[in-house]
C-alpha cells in the first residue's frame, strides 16, 4: 500500500456496496427510496395486467374473453386495489421522498431511518399477502369493500384483503410520520420553512394526510373483517347495522387518499417546471399553502362520493359546496406553474414533457370533478364511466406522469446516469396520445349512461370501448419503454455530473450518485430557492443551439 | 471514564455496563436536543394516528347511540358501574406511577425508577384482570355478540312494548366489546413495553439513564388511560340514574 | 417536577371521577351527556398537560395532539350531520 497521498478523495457513494444484505438491511434512506421503486414497479405491472384484460374483455359488447362474469368483478377489484394502496399511494413519496426529502433539507438520513426499513418490509409483507390473493382468485367487491357485499354475500378472500391494506396502511403511517419528524426538526442552518423547495411542502402535506387518515381506514376494514368472521351486524340492517357507515368511514380515508396520490405529483410539477423554463416559481408561498389547504379541505369533502347512497341532501349539500371549496387551491397551483412558463426558456426535455402533460391532464380531471362535485350532475353520472374517466386523468394523467417526469428529472441523481433522450421523449409522447385515446372516450361513454364495473354493454357503445381498448395498447408500450431504457442507461458509466440540469436545490450541490452521507460537509442554505433566470440562461447559451448552454449532450 | 468511543458492541457485549452521563447521538442527529426532539415529536404524531384509529369507533358509536339512544340505554343498564369505576381509579393510579417513573428516569434515579414502572406494570395486570372478570360475567350473562348473545329476559318486554330494534341493543354490546377490546389489546402492548424498558432500564442498557425513551413510553401509557377517560362514562354511565 | 405536584394531580382526577359517577346518578334529564363528557375532557387534559408534560413542552406538540382530536371532531361532526338531517326533508330516503 502506497505511503504517496492521493490527490482526490475516493468517495464511497452509496450504491458501492452491493451485497445483498447491504440491501435488504440498509436505512439508507436512498437505498429504501430504490427498494421502494422496485416493489411499486412489480406491481403497477401486475395492476397494468388486470387492465389489459378488463380492456380485452371490454372490446366486445358480450362477455367472451373471461369465463364468468365474477372473473370481471375479481379483475376490475384487484386493479383498484393493487393500483391504490401498492402503487400510486407509495409512489412518489416513498420512492422519491425517502430519496430526496434529506437531501432537500439538508439532512444526511431521516429521523428514523430504521422505521423507514421498517416501513418497506411492512409494504412488503401487505404486498405478499396481495399477491396470494391474486393468484388464489381475488376479491370481487369492489377496491370500495361496500358492505352488506363485502361482509355477507361476497365468497371471495375478503378477510385476507382486509388484513392486507390494514398491514399496508402502516406503511404509509410510518412514512409520513417520519418526514413529518424529518422537516420539522432536521433541517440545516439557514433552510427556512419558506425556502425549502416545493416537492418538501407537497411531501409534509401528504404526510399529514396519510398520518390522519390511514387509522380511519384500518378501523373500517377490521369492521368488516369483524363483522365477516363473528357475524355479528355492525353494518348489516338485519342485525341493526347501517351500511352507511362503513361508507363515512371509508371514504373519510379514501377521499383524503386521492390526495395522498396527487399531491406530490403537484410537487414534483412545481420542481420540474422552473427548472425547464429557467424562471423562479411564480407565487412560492401560494403554492406551499395551497398544498396545506388541499390536506386540509380534502377532509372535509368525502360525502361526496355517497351523493346517491341515501345520505341525507342536507349533507349531500353541505359536501357538494365543500368540494367546491377545495378547487381554489387546485386552481392556484395550476395559474401558478402555468404563470411560470410566461417569458421563460422553456426546454422541452423529458421531464418537462411529463410536467406539461401533468398540468393540462390534471386540469381536465381537476374540471370534470367540479362536474361531479354538483348534485344535479352526479346523479345521472353516478358509477358510470365518467367517473372511472375523472379519477384516471387524474391518476394516471396525474399522478403517474408526475411519477415518470421525477423520475426521469431525479433519475442522474439517483444513479449517476443519463437515460437516452430520444427515447424518453418518444416515450412520454406515446404516453400522451395513448392515455388521451384511452380514457377521453370513457367521458363520453359515462355521460351516454355506460355503468361501470360492467362487463358487457349495449352494442352501440362498442365504437367507444374499442377506442379506449386500441389507447390501452398505446399505453402499455409508453409504459414499457422507460422500464427498458432506464435499465438500459445503467450500464453506461456514473458520468452524468452532478447537476446535468444546472437545477436549483440541495440536492444538486451533491456528486451523482451521493455519498452515504449526502453531503461530504454540511451544508449552509443562504438563498431563495428556485434561483433561476432566463436571461442567464440565454446568455450562457455559448453551443447556439437554442438549449441554454446545458452539459447534456445525449 | 473511559476514552473509547461508545459504540453499540459494548452495549451487546452481555454484561450490565456503567451508564453513561450522556446519551448515545444517532448520526442522523446533528445534537441531542434535536435527537429528544424528534423522539417526542414522533410520539405525539403517533398518538395522533392512535386517536384517529379510536376514533373510528368513537364515531360509529356516536351514530349508533344518536339514532337509537333508547335501546343503547337499556342495553347499557348491563354495565358493571362498580367494577368500571374501579379499573378507571387503577389505571388513573398507573398513570401517576408511570408519571413518577418518568420523574425518576430524569433524576437518574435508578431504583425508583424500576419500582415505579414495576407499579404501573401491576396496576395495568390489575386492570387487565377486573376487564377479565367483567368479561367472563358478560359471557355468563350471554351478552357477548357473535358467540352467545340473546336479549336479557328482563329486557324483552320493554322492547316489544316500545317496539325497540333489538339489532341496535346487540349493537351496544358489539361497540363494546370491540371498543374495550382494543383498548386491552392496547394495555397488553403497554404492559409489555413498560416491561422492556424496566428490563433494559435494569441492565443498564440505556445511555444517559434512558430517559428520552421511557419519557416517550410514558406518553403512550398515558393516552391509554385518556381512552379509557372517554371509554367510561361513554359506555357505562349512559343511563345510571333510571 | 415535584411530587407532590403529581399526586395533586391525581388526587384532582379522582375527584373528578366521582363527580362524573355522582352525576351519572342524578337526576340531569338530556344534561347527563353533556356533563359527563366535559368532565371527561377536564380529566384528559389534565393528563395530557401534566403527566405528558405538554405544558412545559415545545408548543408543536400542543398542535400535533389538538390536531388529532380536532380531525376526530371533524369526523364525527360531519357523518352526525348526515344521520341527524336525515328526516328534514319529507321525501322518503332523504
Amino acid at each position: 500500500m502506497s505511503a504517496v497521498a492521493v490527490e482526490f478523495q475516493e468517495r464511497e457513494d452509496y450504491l458501492q456496496e452491493y451485497t445483498l444484505k447491504s440491501w435488504l438491511l440498509t436505512t439508507d434512506h436512498k437505498r429504501i427510496g430504490l427498494l421502494y421503486m422496485a416493489t411499486i414497479t412489480l406491481f403497477f405491472f401486475i395492476g397494468g395486467a388486470t387492465a389489459t384484460v378488463m380492456r380485452l374483455e371490454l372490446m366486445t359488447p358480450q362477455g367472451d374473453v373471461l369465463y364468468s362474469p365474477d372473473a370481471y368483478n375479481r379483475l376490475f377489484t384487484m386493479h383498484g386495489v393493487v393500483m391504490i394502496f401498492f402503487f400510486l399511494v407509495p409512489s412518489i413519496p416513498a420512492v422519491l421522498g425517502n430519496f430526496l426529502i434529506p437531501i432537500m433539507i439538508g439532512a444526511r438520513d431521516l429521523a428514523f431511518p430504521i422505521l423507514n426499513l421498517l416501513s418497506w418490509y411492512i409494504l412488503m409483507i401487505g404486498g405478499a399477502i396481495a399477491l396470494w390473493i391474486l393468484i388464489f382468485g381475488g376479491i370481487d367487491t369492489g377496491w370500495t369493500f361496500y358492505t352488506p357485499f363485502s361482509t355477507m354475500f361476497s365468497n371471495t378472500m375478503v378477510v385476507p384483503a382486509a388484513a392486507a391494506v390494514f398491514i399496508t396502511g402502516f406503511s404509509s403511517i410510518l412514512t409520513g410520520l417520519n418526514f413529518i419528524v424529518t422537516i420539522h426538526t432536521m433541517r440545516a442552518p439557514g433552510m427556512t420553512w419558506f425556502r425549502l423547495p416545493l416537492f418538501v411542502w407537497a411531501i409534509y402535506a401528504t404526510s399529514l394526510i396519510q398520518v390522519l387518515a390511514t387509522p380511519v381506514v384500518a378501523i373500517a376494514i377490521a369492521l368488516v373483517a369483524v363483522e365477516r368472521v363473528l357475524r355479528v351486524g355492525v353494518f348489516d340492517p338485519a342485525l341493526g347495522g347501517d351500511p352507511i357507515l362503513f361508507q363515512h368511514l371509508f371514504w373519510f380515508y379514501s377521499h383524503p387518499v386521492v390526495y395522498i396520490m396527487v399531491l406530490p405529483g403537484m410537487g414534483v410539477v412545481a420542481e420540474i417546471v422552473p427548472c425547464f423554463s429557467r424562471r423562479p416559481i411564480f407565487g412560492y408561498r401560494f403554492i406551499a399553502f395551497s398544498s396545506i389547504a388541499i390536506a386540509v379541505l380534502g377532509f372535509l369533502v368525502w360525502g361526496h362520493h355517497m351523493f346517491v347512497s341515501g345520505q341525507s341532501m342536507y349533507a349531500g349539500m353541505i359536501f357538494s359546496m365543500l368540494s367546491y371549496l377545495i378547487a381554489i387551491p387546485s386552481a392556484i397551483k395550476v395559474f401558478n406553474w402555468t404563470a411560470t412558463l410566461y417569458k421563460g426558456s422553456v426546454r422541452l426535455d423529458t421531464p418537462m414533457l411529463y410536467a406539461l402533460g401533468f398540468i393540462g391532464l390534471f386540469t381536465l380531471g381537476g374540471l370534470t370533478g367540479l362536474m361531479l362535485a354538483s348534485l344535479a350532475i352526479d346523479v345521472h353520472v353516478h358509477d358510470t364511466y365518467f367517473v372511472v374517466a375523472h379519477f384516471h386523468y387524474i391518476m394516471v394523467g396525474g399522478a403517474v406522469m408526475a411519477y415518470l417526469g421525477g423520475i426521469h428529472f431525479w433519475w442522474p441523481k439517483m444513479s449517476g446516469r443519463m437515460y437516452n433522450e430520444l427515447l424518453g421523449k418518444l416515450s412520454a409522447l406515446i404516453v400522451f396520445i395513448g392515455f388521451n385515446l384511452t380514457f377521453f372516450p370513457q367521458f363520453v361513454l359515462g355521460y351516454l349512461g355506460m355503468p361501470r364495473r360492467y362487463y358487457e354493454y349495449p352494442p352501440e357503445f362498442q365504437v367507444l370501448n374499442v377506442m379506449s381498448t386500441a389507447g390501452a395498447s398505446i399505453l402499455a408500450v409508453g409504459y414499457v419503454l422507460p422500464l427498458v431504457y432506464l435499465l438500459l442507461s445503467l450500464r453506461n458509466p456514473p458520468d452524468a455530473g452532478p447537476n446535468p440540469w444546472r437545477a436549483t436545490g440541495l440536492e444538486w450541490q451533491t456528486t451523482s450518485p451521493p455519498p452515504v452521507h449526502n453531503f461530504d460537509e454540511p451544508p449552509v442554505v443562504m438563498e431563495d430557492p428556485y434561483a433561476y433566470s432566463p436571461e442567464a440562461a440565454e446568455a450562457l447559451d455559448d453551443n447556439g443551439t437554442g438549449d441554454g448552454g446545458s452539459t447534456l449532450r445525449r | 471514564m473511559t476514552m473509547e468511543p461508545v459504540t453499540a458492541d459494548r452495549r451487546s457485549a452481555g454484561k450490565p455496563i456503567a451508564a453513561e452521563d450522556e446519551p448515545i447521538l444517532e448520526v442522523q442527529f446533528d445534537d441531542l436536543e434535536q435527537q429528544h426532539e424528534a423522539s417526542m415529536l414522533g410520539m405525539w404524531l403517533f398518538l395522533a394516528t392512535e386517536v384517529l384509529f379510536f376514533g373510528g369507533l368513537i364515531t360509529s358509536y356516536a351514530v349508533y347511540r344518536s339514532t337509537s339512544p333508547r335501546e343503547v340505554a337499556l342495553a347499557s343498564h348491563h354495565m358493571k358501574v362498580g367494577l368500571g369505576c374501579l379499573n378507571t381509579v387503577i389505571l388513573l393510579g398507573s398513570s401517576l406511577t408511570m408519571a413518577l417513573a418518568v420523574r425518576a428516569s430524569q433524576l437518574r434515579a435508578h431504583r425508583d425508577l424500576l419500582w415505579w414502572l414495576g407499579g404501573t406494570m401491576v396496576l395495568g395486570t390489575l386492570f387487565l384482570g377486573v376487564k377479565a372478570i367483567e368479561y367472563t360475567a358478560e359471557y355468563q350473562e350471554n351478552l357477548v355478540p357473535g358467540w352467545n348473545f340473546q336479549i336479557p329476559e328482563e329486557n324483552r318486554a320493554t322492547i316489544e312494548q316500545e317496539q325497540l330494534n333489538p339489532g341496535r341493543f346487540q349493537m351496544f354490546f358489539v361497540l363494546y366489546f370491540f371498543m374495550t377490546g382494543l383498548h386491552a389489546i392496547h394495555l397488553i402492548i403497554g404492559i409489555a413495553l413498560v416491561g422492556v424498558m424496566a428490563y433494559l432500564s435494569w441492565r443498564r442498557w440505556f445511555s444517559g439513564g434512558g430517559a428520552t425513551q421511557i419519557e416517550v413510553t410514558g406518553l403512550y401509557w398515558h393516552f391509554i388511560d385518556i381512552v379509557w377517560v372517554f371509554l367510561y362514562p361513554l359506555l357505562y354511565l349512559i343511563d345510571v340514574h333510571s | 417536577m415535584p411530587v407532590w405536584t403529581l399526586v395533586r394531580i391525581f388526587i384532582i382526577l379522582l375527584v373528578l371521577l366521582f363527580a362524573t359517577v355522582g352525576g351519572a346518578y342524578l337526576p340531569l334529564g338530556p344534561l347527563h351527556f353533556p356533563v359527563a363528557m366535559t368532565i371527561a375532557v377536564a380529566k384528559a387534559v389534565l393528563i395530557v398537560l401534566f403527566f405528558m408534560h405538554l405544558l412545559y413542552s415545545h408548543r408543536l406538540m400542543m398542535v400535533v395532539s389538538v390536531a388529532g382530536f380536532l380531525w376526530l371532531a371533524i369526523m364525527v361532526a360531519l357523518t352526525l350531520s348526515d344521520y341527524q338531517s336525515r328526516d328534514w326533508l319529507k321525501i322518503p330516503g332523504k
